[in-house]
């Protein structure tokens, strides 16, 4: 990492220029003047993205490409590795822990997902209106954004415990019988999945503010001349103008939502790494960590890792192509 | 809900904390964002408001409780007088105090440095002109999406051949500078930051070094601050990586420690859990209640570009 801090600071060596890199002295007399005017004007570009690239190189590439190499051998912690080829994938196609953990990965992140966004989109919207306090709720709404993982999970496993718990306090207030919250599955990811609504609603519902503020306001002066209701302007003016917004915010969390790891591990305590006493919250995240940590096969955390990132790429590109059916339905 | 809001019933009971919603709305003001919020309206916020202080300020009863009383029903609601003790326990006995230091250290860093590469590499982005430029952001940009899982393994396969477990530069290397930072920069520089300033700096013959020093960082600066503070956010409360590259036990940071007391056995003090959290919190919240108008702006400028 020092030559790259030199380089960036200093402005004027690239360290790894993806493009030409020439041969540099940095002696400015007069005849050399222009020469090198030229070349700072040409190096420096490289030298100020340099500090990325090779951070990116050494903790993100380079360690992706190897995972999926280790994906395909047979290594423990500290040993030496043994080819298998796709062994590592077949043993997870025919794994039921890795379907439960899958199966886990999306459920409870749809669970979290879908309601967190709907609920930021309206209290997005009602933050919109001219309102009394406003710097108040927004700070408010924010401020589970600053509470950790960690934090947040431990609190809410106290709120949410089965026996003595607030939660199913308040529930028996009301008649309901105390609700297993970490032993049964639904409940339990139920509870996971509060814990992330609750720390990002805040966050994307400012997002969305932002980008309901940047709407034009003749567009809803126009609705409002054609007779359409508030709710009306919400649908039909509000929604389709900050869609770009709202595509990014699904993105993000749908990256968040496959790779869940602290909560559910953390809301089992001394159970978590499993996913709870039946693995009914275990996620990829978690099987990958107990896979690689606690069985020490990180041949098979690096296919589950690889299956990970595969996920994503499909993720994407389903995302992708919505995107733009949904500009072409919008007749751009 | 939103459609209930024009109207809404007059008498309707106010939230807590706040003024009486303002009374009638003018008719004439048509325009989406220029209405009055009527009562409901104030009301939903006020539980929203609610919903999301609430655990922390039940965090804050909960420690200061004994451990006993903790996982007793019903719940405390309101404060005890075990704060102090807590406090005490927590940051001598579960190595608390080790963990702030630690997590001051490496969020510091990581903002500090992330700041530096990502103005430049923004800049550069922004208003220089280079080959391969949009091809390389577009990486950038692609590099959001990769998952931490991709690359941990790895790493710990290093950090353990280096004897860098449980040491502090394990966890701040990978995060010198984040793609996400490079992108805001670049989104801001790219609007508040003219050309001709550049181009009026290099005909006076400025290199440069002095370009970034006194062109790009000055025009930058509220950006700078803004990303700072999101990004001691994020490595204050990181949580994947860390957990796998230190211990609890060892130089952790504040999550890591509260990671190694949560998934303790279930012998353990609950009121002590609850004051590690509450540590590891405060100094955000902290920062959030001074500056908590940038952060929101910050947040909201890094997104709606993209």
């Amino acid at each position: 990492m020092a030559t790259s801090v030199r380089a960036a600071a200093d402005g004027s060596q690239p360290s790894a220029p993806p493009g030409p890199r020439p041969p540099q002295r940095r002696k400015a007399g007069s005849p050399w003047r222009s020469r090198l005017y030229r070349l700072d004007m040409k190096a420096t570009p490289y030298a100020y993205i340099a500090p990325f690239f090779l951070t990116f190189a050494a903790f993100g590439l380079f360690p992706l490409i190897y995972t999926g190499w280790l994906s395909l051998h047979r290594v423990e912690l500290g040993g030496s590795a043994e080819w298998r080829g796709l062994e590592n994938y077949t043993g997870l196609w025919d794994s039921s822990f890795f379907w439960n953990a899958l199966a886990n990965t999306f459920t409870i992140g749809v669970i979290s997902t879908v309601p967190q966004l709907m609920m930021a989109l309206g209290l997005a919207h009602l933050l919109n209106y001219k309102l009394r306090g406003r710097g108040f709720y927004r700070v408010a709404i924010l401020a589970p954004y600053a509470t950790s993982i960690a934090a947040a999970t431990l609190v809410f496993a106290q709120l949410f415990n089965t026996d003595y718990g607030m939660i199913n306090g308040l529930l028996g207030v009301f008649g309901v019988d105390p609700v297993n919250w970490d032993t049964d599955k639904w409940p339990a990811q139920i509870a996971i999945s509060v814990i992330v609504t609750w720390r990002w609603t805040g966050y994307n519902a400012l997002i969305y503010l932002a980008a309901m503020q940047a709407v034009p306001n003749d567009l809803y002066e126009a609705a409002a001349l054609d007779g359409a209701s508030r709710w009306r302007q919400f649908i039909s003016v509000t929604i389709p103008s900050i869609r770009p917004t709202i595509l990014f915010t699904i993105v993000v969390s749908t990256i968040g939502a496959t790779q869940l790891f602290g909560e559910p591990m953390l809301f089992g305590g001394s159970l978590g790494i499993g996913g709870g006493s039946s693995n009914q919250y275990q996620t990829l995240s978690l099987l990958m960590y107990e896979n690689g940590w606690v069985t020490g096969s990180l041949g098979q955390a690096s296919a589950i890792a690889w299956v990970m990132l595969l996920l994503l790429l499909f993720i994407g590109a389903v995302q992708a192509l919505f995107a733009r059916w949904n500009r072409k339905k919008l007749g751009a | 809900m939103t459609h209930a809001l024009t109207k809404a019933p007059a008498k309707r009971q106010q939230p807590r904390h706040q003024q009486p919603p303002t009374r009638h709305r003018k008719k004439a003001n048509r325009a989406g964002r220029q209405h009055h919020a009527g009562p409901v309206t104030y009301i939903v916020l006020a539980i929203a408001a609610f919903l999301s202080l609430f655990p922390l300020y039940w965090n804050v009863v909960a420690a200061s409780h004994t451990g006993e009383r903790v996982v007793q029903a019903p719940s405390p609601l309101l404060p005890g007088d075990q704060l102090f003790t807590n406090l005490e326990i927590a940051w001598n006995q579960v190595n608390m105090g080790t963990a702030l230091i630690n997590t001051t250290v490496v969020a510091g860093t990581v903002a500090a440095s992330t700041v530096l590469f990502a103005t430049l590499a923004g800049f550069a982005f922004a208003k220089l002109r280079f080959r391969g430029r949009n091809a390389l952001l577009a990486v950038v940009v692609a590099t959001m999406t990769i998952p931490p899982q991709l690359s941990v393994i790895p790493l710990y396969q290093i950090i353990t051949e280096l004897g860098w477990v449980d040491q502090l530069q394990s966890v701040m290397l990978p995060m010198l500078v984040a793609a996400f930072g490079v992108f805001f920069m670049r989104q801001y520089l790219l609007e508040a930051l003219p050309v001709e300033l550049v181009e009026a700096a290099r005909m006076d013959g400025a290199n440069s070094l002095r370009v970034i020093w006194h062109v790009v960082f000055p025009v930058a600066r509220p950006a700078m601050a803004v990303l700072g503070m999101l990004i001691f956010v994020q490595a204050w409360n990181d949580f994947f990586w860390p957990f796998i590259a230190l211990t609890p036990d060892g130089q952790p940071t504040l999550q890591v420690a509260l990671a190694g007391l949560g998934s303790g056995n279930h012998t353990v003090n609950q009121a002590i859990v609850l004051t590690g959290a509450l540590i590891a919190t405060v100094p955000l919240l902290l920062v959030f209640a001074l500056l908590g108008k940038h952060v929101v702006g910050g947040i909201t400028q890094g997104a709606v570009k993209s």
